[in-house]
């Protein structure tokens, strides 16, 4: 379970995040939603460490989150934009990976062949498209079989079948137990994948629960419509 | 940690050796050293012209390529600090990793036309070679303190080209308007002191100091060989480019260590 308890995150006078209160609970697939600004991909990245929180606390299965970087060992993490060292392979960019962590990984040979990546590991990356390149940061994602996966905008750029691969792919690891958190503005995406959605508006939490819950709640049919429901109430 | 130092900065190091900005670089020392010392006339003058370059293009070269690397690698850094890893261990490693095939490639671009040519003046050579990697040492460092302060490319690239104006070109017009504004006064130890304050003119004295030209500088030239000829002066001047090499890192990894990527 990852806890957040009044998360704040400043950069100068810009407030992005403004006491987010969350529970994300384990095994389940949590989509986060919010209009652009929101502080989505802060919030990912203060849970990364890739920020630092001005407040509040962030707890792993009860252990707070500090200085102690090896928590990061049990987190995948897929970023928004693939952009990675462009002289280098994709087959040394996971070798690299591996080497930095001391531990073997294992590339999902079924997820590379489905993926059509197979034969572009050893090519320069300049010469992938930017769809190819997200389809290695998804395989380095799931690198090191994680407890946790962390996804930020994950089918952004990738073709319909790829994308139906990826999502097939989140969905099994659902199914081993695994904790999935997706950053998306594709709601169709979310809806097919979460079963618990958090909506984030101006920094602040204003919604955590499951889909069904928030359908239910603003009587509408889907969770596009749910969502527009919600920030048509907040605004007004 | 040493052990991660390494692999990031080897994965660092095969990008940046890979990319045709350093083979460049490594071509334009290699053929303007082997054009000196073909057509410069005494080895002496020849190496007087690599010094001169050296203290000019090395710290413009490698503070435009290490801004460039770090704006570039950005998602790159973003990617290997979600793992875990210390931040100070992929800072050391970026670091090494750029600033490891910039020396080299000069270094590469200077020694290999002097040594097919055998020159008799190798040891001073190697003084210019060694000041080159050092210069090199140096504005990595500032290189990536600049990039890592302001995420606006532009703005990054003007301050480090800003940089370089003031300590390759403008700094030198600026001491010059001190020596004739004090010129009744006795500026020579005043002088030593600006010196140390540039890393750039440190270099040109030391290099200039072994080539034998100190002559022609006068009295102010006399001061400097006394001083910088002496073991206590040349430990000094060691010091003194060691701390500008320690200072960017150091505050470098403070700035890495403290940044929202």
């Amino acid at each position: 379970m990852i806890e957040l308890r009044e998360l704040k995150k400043q950069f100068g006078s810009n407030e992005v995040l403004r006491g987010v209160d969350l529970r994300v609970r384990r095994g389940r697939i949590t989509g986060i939603v919010g209009p652009n600004g929101a502080g989505k991909t802060t919030l990912i990245k203060t849970l990364l460490g890739l920020c630092h929180a001005s407040s509040g606390e962030i707890r792993i299965d009860g252990q707070r989150v500090g200085d102690d970087e090896q928590y990061r060992a049990r987190i995948g993490y897929m970023p928004q934009i693939a952009r990675f060292p462009e002289n280098l392979t994709a087959s040394e960019l996971f070798t690299m990976l591996r080497d930095l962590r001391g531990e073997a990984g294992s590339l999902d040979g079924e997820l590379l062949d489905r993926l059509g990546l197979a034969d572009q590991l050893d090519k320069p990356l300049r010469v992938l498209s930017g769809g190819t390149r997200q389809k290695v940061n998804a395989c380095m994602a799931l690198l090191f079989d994680p407890d946790l996966l962390i996804l930020d905008e994950p089918t952004a750029g990738l073709d319909p079948l790829s994308s139906a691969v990826l999502k097939d792919r989140i969905l099994a690891l659902r199914a081993r137990d695994v904790t999935v958190i997706v950053a998306s503005h594709i709601m169709s995406e979310l809806e097919e994948l979460c079963d618990d959605v958090v909506f984030l508006l101006d920094g602040v939490t204003r919604f955590s629960g499951p889909v069904a819950q928030l359908t239910s709640m603003t009587r509408q049919a889907n969770l596009e419509r749910a969502i527009a429901a919600l920030m048509i109430r907040e605004v007004a | 940690m040493m052990r991660v130092v390494l692999k990031v900065a080897r994965a660092q190091a095969r990008d940046t050796l890979r990319s045709r900005s350093i083979i460049v670089y490594a071509l334009f020392f290699l053929l303007l050293t082997e054009g000196l010392l073909r057509f410069a006339g005494t080895s002496s003058q020849a190496l007087l012209n690599i010094a001169t370059a050296t203290l000019l293009v090395v710290p413009l070269v490698t503070l435009m390529l290490t801004t460039i690397a770090v704006y570039n690698a950005r998602e790159f850094i973003e990617l290997l600090l979600a793992q875990p890893i210390r931040r100070s261990a992929l800072f050391a490693g970026v670091y090494l990793g750029l600033m490891t095939p910039l020396a080299a490639s000069f270094a590469a671009g200077v020694v290999l036309p002097i040594a097919f040519h055998r020159s008799e003046q190798s040891a001073i050579a190697l003084v210019v070679v060694a000041i080159g990697v050092a210069l090199t040492m140096i504005f990595s460092g500032i290189g990536l303190c600049v990039a890592l302060t302001t995420d606006d490319r532009l703005r990054g690239l003007g301050a480090a080209l800003g940089i370089w104006l003031l300590t390759a070109i403008a700094y030198d017009g600026i001491v010059l308007a001190i020596v004739a504004m004090f010129s009744d006064y006795p500026i020579e130890r005043p002088l030593l002191g600006l010196t140390f304050a540039n890393p750039i003119d440190l270099a040109r004295v030391l290099i200039l100091l072994r080539l034998d030209v100190a002559a022609l500088m006068g009295y102010t030239g006399a001061v400097f060989q006394r001083f910088f000829g002496g073991i206590a002066g040349s430990a000094l001047a060691a010091g003194a480019l060691v701390l500008w090499i320690a200072t960017p890192f150091g505050l470098g990894a403070r700035r890495f260590n403290r940044k929202d990527f």
